[in-house]
């Protein structure tokens, strides 16, 4: 009897002697590196972005940075090539947006029907989504050749130097990017409807066909309804990566020809890492694209947040 | 408002019944409950009607036009789910407008006739809230709502109550039995509790194992069940079943308990027995009256309290079943007194062994 009662405390003592510290100490000390590290690379240069955006400022002159107020923004504002990017901007992220969710949500509705090799097919149709935009900047690049690409064998397989140089023209250039990206993400979305499309339940379809509805009252009534919080979101972060899109223009096209395929990214990077490293401009321009990309997701949230009930 | 008839249609998943070949037909206005245990085909049967499951064999008529291979919105009949299946994200208004919108009805007629509906239920109050924020019970006054919008010609419900507690069935039950006196359209109704099967039905089909075993009208199906089944089956506790042998009139159940067949169940019994052999004599509760000079004999096993009765269980003894009979409330029975009873010779009922079938008086066969 004595033994066994002994044995409990004797125990609890070792494994606290084993351990040299509480439950809290520890969770601090794994927490406490990863603080540190975010603080240092992303609320310390947030905060500090802030701050240089309203000061003449440049990394390279040797030059503390000058407090101007609002000068950096109503210079970005009032010149014409910021608005031209923007609107650079918007077209690409309406065009790719846009045939992304329309292309996606029709996949979505194909691939939702199980046949023989449905789920082979859908993973197959992943696999530009996991490449690195780098890279597949660059094959593009190589698909796109004039002389040598599939890309104008196939619209002119008689003479393919013929066909449209599709990144040497202000306005195939865009549509060229806009293919490339639609090429790479519409399975993203294709795998949110996809996944949205299979968690309704089949008595609904069951409880419409006794309601008398039609394929498309089903699909206009409850098939859209009922993926369109899942539709929303994707489209939202499809929306702000478009916003932000860089790295597919600089492998295709670096912006070009002209400023055709420049978007702010493009110009944001032109403004801070190149020619006299407006480091204070750049950041208002930084602030200014975060701004609006806030205010679009607020966009989408509100009705999202509306459409689940409200 | 429709007749429903099912010609030798079957259901087969893979090599399994789930139905086997049932003939049935349903009055217009009637109220047909299906009644049996679970997987016994009761939902399968309902759906092939419904055209949401596409029989394997066999015919189903409509007001005798043939709807067997017809799309379910093709038939006009509405069907209730045992779980709503209500749209989550409409309202319960537009959950009861689906039905009409989905046919292309204008919108104030639209209006009117949910309104009327609503009323009707008395869920007016309820019109705007959306499915989740709703109890069981009314998620199924407004799944009730969308069938009715329709006016179809024939109602099909499968165990609507099935979700609900037991206080809110009873309410429920009144409900759709007063819809259905108001209304009078052709019901068709699964359940597996027999009370709301004999509380609701006009007929009865109690199916069991993929098979029809019996169609009738409550008092039917209690008093005069087909089989050993249904004898078991309908009645809580069902009818009492005691394998005897029968000889020259009188079936013994070993030692001197005795029951003399009635005259009317004699040649029937006769003919089956062969003059002699094994028999099952089955009686409800109620036809055993406990009387001194009752001709059985038994124990008296236990006995409990009912509200205006006392249910005994008696031991015959000789390997057979403990059977359960109805006293009053008034007497005091202890355990393991020695009581005799009697059986009313009208409410004594007789099965075949081998096949289980209940044999019939001579007097109907003759008929
Ligand atoms: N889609 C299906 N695939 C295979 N077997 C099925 C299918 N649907 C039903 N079954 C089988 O058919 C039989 C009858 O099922 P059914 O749903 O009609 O029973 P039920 O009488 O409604 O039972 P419950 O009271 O549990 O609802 C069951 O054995 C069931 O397993
Ligand atoms: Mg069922």
């Amino acid at each position: 009897m004595t033994a066994l009662t002994q044995a409990a405390p004797t125990q609890a003592k070792q494994r606290a002697q084993r351990r040299h510290m509480s439950d809290g100490a520890l969770v601090r000390l794994f927490i406490f590196p990863t603080l540190i590290i975010l603080i240092l690379w992303n609320v310390f240069p947030l905060f500090y972005s802030l701050y240089l955006s309203f000061t003449r400022y440049s990394v390279i002159a040797n030059r503390a940075p000058e407090w101007i107020g609002f000068s950096n923004y109503t210079a970005i504002l009032s010149r014409p090539t910021f608005w031209q990017s923007f609107a650079t901007t918007g077209v690409y992220a309406l065009l790719s947006v846009g045939l992304q969710t329309v292309l996606g949500f029709s996949l979505a509705m194909l691939l939702r029907q199980k046949f023989k090799g449905s789920g082979f097919i859908t993973t197959l149709t992943l696999i530009p989504m996991m490449l690195s935009p780098v890279v597949v900047g660059m094959f593009w690049k190589l698909i796109y050749n004039p002389s040598y690409g599939i890309f104008n064998f196939l619209l002119n397989p008689t003479n393919p130097r013929l066909a449209t140089d599709m990144l040497a023209n202000p306005v195939s250039a865009m549509l060229a990017v806009v293919i490339v990206d639609v090429w790479m993400w519409t399975p993203f979305v294709m795998l949110l409807c996809l996944s949205g499309l299979n968690a309704i339940p089949d008595y609904l379809y069951e409880a419409a066909a006794i309601d008398r509805a039609s394929a498309w009252f089903q699909f206009r009534r409850i098939t859209l309804p009922q993926v369109a919080p899942l539709l929303l979101i994707a489209v939202l972060f499809r929306t702000i990566e478009a916003i932000k899109a860089f790295d597919l223009m600089m492998g295709l096209t670096g912006g070009g020809p002209g400023k055709s395929t420049e978007t702010v990214s493009i110009a944001l990077y032109r403004l801070a890492f190149s020619g006299q490293f407006n480091t204070g401009q750049a950041s208002a321009l930084a602030y200014i694209v975060l701004i609006i990309i806030i205010c679009i997701s607020n966009v989408y949230i509100r009705y999202l947040n509306k459409l689940r009930g409200e | 408002m429709a007749t429903i008839t099912l010609q030798q249609v079957e259901k087969k998943f893979g090599s399994a019944y789930a139905v086997q070949p049932m003939d049935l037909t349903i009055q217009d206005g009637e109220f047909v409950v299906l009644l049996g245990p679970s997987g016994c085909g009761k939902t399968t049967t309902l759906r092939m009607i419904s055209g949401l499951e596409a029989v394997t064999s066999g015919k189903i008529l409509l007001n005798g036009r043939d709807v067997t291979w017809l799309h379910p919105s093709e038939r006009d009949i509405a069907f209730v789910f045992q779980f709503f299946a209500l749209y989550p994200h409409l309202t319960a208004r537009e959950n009861v407008a689906f039905p009409l919108q989905a046919q292309s009805v204008p919108r104030d007629e639209v209006t009117k006739r949910v309104n009327e509906v609503l009323k009707l239920l008395q869920i007016e109050h309820l019109a705007n809230s959306r499915p989740a924020a709703l109890s069981g019970g009314d998620q199924q006054r407004i799944a009730l709502a969308r069938a009715l919008v329709r006016r179809p010609s024939a109602f099909l419900m499968d165990e609507p109550l099935g979700a609900l507690d037991a206080e809110f069935r009873e309410t429920m039950r009144a409900e759709i039995k007063r819809l259905h006196l108001s209304i009078n359209a052709t019901t068709v109704y699964v359940t597996h509790d027999q009370v709301e099967a004999m509380a609701m039905s006009d007929r009865i089909v109690v199916m069991s194992a993929a098979v029809v075993q019996q169609v009738g009208t409550p008092a039917e199906v209690y008093y005069d069940p087909a089989n050993l089944f249904v004898a078991r089956f309908i009645g809580s506790p069902g009818m009492n079943l005691l394998k005897g042998r029968y000889s020259e009139g009188v079936v013994s159940f070993g030692g001197s308990k005795r029951l003399p067949v009635p005259a009317a169940w004699r040649a029937a019994v006769d003919q089956v027995t062969q003059g002699g052999g094994e028999l099952i004599v089955g009686f409800r509760p109620e036809a055993a009256s406990v009387r001194a000079d009752g001709e059985l004999e038994a124990t008296v096993y236990a006995s409990d309290l009912h509200g205006g009765f006392s249910m005994l269980h008696l031991d015959l003894g000789h390997e057979n079943p403990i059977v359960h009979v109805r006293a009053s409330r008034q007497e005091i029975y202890p355990i393991d007194a020695l009581v005799r009873f009697s059986l009313d010779p009208n409410m004594v009922r007789f099965f075949d062994p081998r096949t289980e079938k209940a044999l019939q008086p001579v007097a109907e066969v003759a008929l």
